[in-house]
């Protein structure tokens, strides 16, 4: 008996003592997002929040590969892990039909940022379905896919005469996607090991997709209808089976061992020396700027994604909106810190830590376009994106993009309009099993 | 029946004194077990059977509709799950016949008396001892054609052994030779040192020469314990998945488990992920058996 005793107050102590705890963390929030260099800038963010108002606020992040699995694990236990989180894009879909974010349709219009942010973050980063004015998320980190160089390579006279010698016209900043093909074929010098170009091929979450968006939009192409779900006639267009080839074509100019690439591979070939140009998201530049990270920082530069043969200038999307996590039990704190974050000082202070503001005012700030060598290609892009399907089921789009194509363009199996007529008809499929179209 | 199964209380013990008889010390040392079990194993693999027939995706809230065999009938038509299966049931062959025949020769190597004999089998274990993912992490180091030490050691150049389609399920398969080889190295050392020295002494005195000594004699002794490295390897073979999806994205080495991730993990598309897991794990029971029927009947001879 006394045994029982001792041990139901143990229980009712130790209840008392987590209680106690959980008391004294009330005025605290947890965010949850991807472990790279913006999620510290955001920490530094949040440590100003705390400062002002007394709230903890913890990011905690997770490597890029398990992201969207550790997020999702938490949403579909109903987890209250984190309050907010930094979700990607084409996860909006599967956030708000699956009740996992708070809807902030009337945060969203008691505070304008449909005039506040960019639109194109309006549209990517916070509103699903599209057009139908419902908001999940608020636009934190605007990105998208751009492209650095080596200034150094570009410039030297003695390749700008054997260039135009060969080609006709100056070697400069890739003016299309023919330009760009042309000077990865220039600088791809096996023997010296340089190599033209780098771009993204992993398959295994949506680094290929990016890649191959950056040639589909540029060259005019879509991946359907993102209203009517139609894809026939629009993945497999002409323009879009020019883009695949291009896409293909830059893929003969990358350096040995390019068949699983992404950011980090990418940053890495202007890191090592060796390639001319590499494709990456704007988030992953500062880091080339820098000359503890990069040796050659000086002689890097950067442009936007180019346009394609018939004068379309697009470039994929990356980025993320902040949203609030509905099974949180702090999400009154939460709306609050969001309600700071919208604020422009706050922005301003944002984009000075190096984040990717998306509120419009401060991109077009004189300011903010010289900050940084990359921030005018960035403000230039950020006007023309466009990207991928956010519906809840993402995922197996992605997967059958990346089963389709990464054959075709690492294993050059059949051929561009093959690959795109069967992507069609498995996306059809998928469509029609969520009965999206009939 | 089950008191003469296990060894009698001692009646002087504390347990003794306190009345506890032999049965219910056993209980309580395997009830919690067998409550872990139940909860942690059994229960999932019973409630994810019941999934299999049903379209249910956790990640929205759509409640799961029963669909009936529809998502085993699917992934048997789908030519991609196909080809995962053949890609695994290669990549098992390769993977278990390298282990076997570098394990095995490696231990007919280290069976005599040389010198530091246990600090050479110690260290030819190390790599049985790391992790999967750091393995993963080195070898695709290793095998980097620009600045890997294989391709330079070798004299390769550039050689794509992971970015290479034919390549990358080899490379991937070298990489776990390397790794578990020392596993079967181990086991059949025990056998090796198993076999009774005075019969390699007859088949001396018979004048019977080292092929027929290995064939007749060493073989089949050790069959039996090589049996046991060969199933417990093809059922890890048939699971891997870290070392491959570490190494390689290429889609002609993705194995039936990294399929299994994405379908489960990636796409959400759990109902069907249960359903495949089901023929997996049917798959894998089937060789067992297959096996374990073998290895009896070594056992018997």
């Amino acid at each position: 008996m006394r045994k029982i005793v001792t041990s139901v107050l143990a229980g009712v102590g130790l209840a008392l003592a987590c209680g106690t705890s959980v008391h004294a963390q009330e005025k605290s929030l947890t965010i949850f997002w991807a472990e790279w260099d913006p999620a510290n800038y955001l920490q530094e963010l949040g440590n100003e929040y705390e400062k002002e108002t007394g709230v903890k606020i913890t990011v905690e992040t997770t490597p890029w590969a398990d992201f969207q699995t550790k997020a999702f694990t938490e949403f579909n236990a109903h987890g209250d892990a984190y309050d907010l989180v930094v979700g990607d894009s084409q996860w909006l879909g599967a956030g708000s039909t699956g009740g996992h974010y708070v809807d902030l349709t009337d945060f969203f219009n008691k505070h304008k940022l449909n005039d506040v942010m960019a639109p194109a973050t309006v549209k990517y980063y916070a509103e699903y379905p599209g057009n139908s004015g419902k908001y999940w998320a608020i636009p934190l980190e605007g990105d998208a896919v751009g492209w650095s160089y080596r200034k150094d390579w570009f410039e030297d006279p003695k390749e700008k005469e054997a260039f135009k010698a060969k080609y006709g016209y100056d070697l400069d900043v890739p003016k299309d996607f023919k330009a760009l093909r042309d000077i990865a074929e220039f600088f791809y010098r096996p023997d010296q090991k340089k190599y033209g170009i780098a771009i993204y091929t992993d398959n295994s979450y949506d680094a290929m997709a990016m890649g191959f968006e950056n040639a589909l939009f540029s060259y005019g192409g879509e991946l359907g209808d993102y209203s009517t779900y139609q894809v026939d006639g629009h993945i497999n267009s002409d323009k879009a089976v020019a883009a695949l080839d291009a896409y293909k074509e830059l893929y003969k100019f990358t350096p040995p061992g390019w068949a699983k690439s992404f950011f980090v591979e990418d940053n890495q070939a202007i890191t090592e020396n060796l390639a001319a140009m590499s494709m990456n998201y704007f988030a992953f530049f500062p880091s080339l700027i820098n000359e503890s990270s990069n040796p050659n920082a000086k002689n890097t530069g950067f442009f936007a994604n180019p346009p394609g043969p018939n004068g379309d200038q697009f470039a994929a999307l990356g980025g993320q909106g902040i949203s609030i996590v509905s099974y949180s039990q702090k999400q009154d704190e939460a709306m609050k810190f969001l309600e700071w974050f919208i604020k422009d000082e706050t922005q301003k202070k944002w984009a000075a830590l190096g984040g990717y503001t998306c509120s419009a005012a401060v991109l077009k700030s004189p300011e903010f376009q010289s900050a940084t060598p990359y921030n005018k290609a960035f403000y230039e892009t950020m006007f023309k994106v466009k990207d991928f399907w956010a519906v809840p089921e993402y995922a197996e789009l992605l997967q059958q993009l990346n089963q389709r194509i990464y054959p075709y363009m690492i294993g050059g199996q059949g051929t561009a309009k093959e690959t795109l007529d069967a992507l069609a008809a498995d996306w059809n499929a998928t469509f029609k099993k969520y009965g999206r179209v009939k | 029946m089950a008191t003469t199964m296990i060894t009698t209380l001692d009646r002087s013990s504390r347990a003794a004194a306190r009345g506890l008889s032999d049965i219910s010390i056993r209980n309580l040392f395997i009830i919690p077990t067998i409550l872990f079990l139940i909860v942690f194993n059994i229960f999932p693999l019973i409630y994810s059977l019941g999934y299999s027939f049903t379209d249910f995706r956790a990640s929205t809230n759509a409640p799961a509709n029963f669909v009936g065999l529809q998502n085993y009938r699917d992934l048997l038509n789908d030519p991609y799950v196909w080809s995962n299966f053949a890609i695994t049931a290669k990549y098992v062959i390769i993977s278990v016949a390298g282990q076997l025949l570098v394990g095995f020769g490696v231990a007919m190597l280290l069976n005599r008396d040389i010198p530091m004999k246990g600090l050479l089998t110690t260290l030819l274990l190390l790599p049985m001892m790391l992790s999967m993912a750091v393995v993963g992490l080195f070898w695709k180091l290793l095998y980097d054609p620009s600045f890997g030490i294989i391709n330079y050691a070798l004299g390769l150049g550039t050689f794509e052994w992971l970015a290479d389609p034919k390549m990358a399920l080899y490379a991937v398969a070298l990489t776990d030779i390397w790794m578990w080889s020392p596993f079967v190295m181990l086991l059949s050392l025990a056998g090796l040192s198993a076999v009774p020295k005075h019969l390699y002494e007859a088949a001396a005195i018979d004048r019977a020469g080292p092929f027929y000594t290995f064939f007749r004699i060493t073989l089949p002794l050790v069959a039996p314990i090589l049996m046991i490295a060969v199933i417990f390897r093809t059922m890890e073979a048939f699971k891997t998945f870290d070392l491959a999806y570490i190494l390689t994205s290429q889609p002609t080495a993705e194995l039936i488990s990294i399929r299994l991730y994405k379908m489960a993990f990636q796409e959400w598309q759990t109902g069907r992920s249960c359903a495949m897991a089901y023929i997996v794990l049917i798959m894998v029971l089937a060789i067992t058996n297959i096996y374990v029927k073998y290895l009896n009947k070594v056992k018997e001879r």
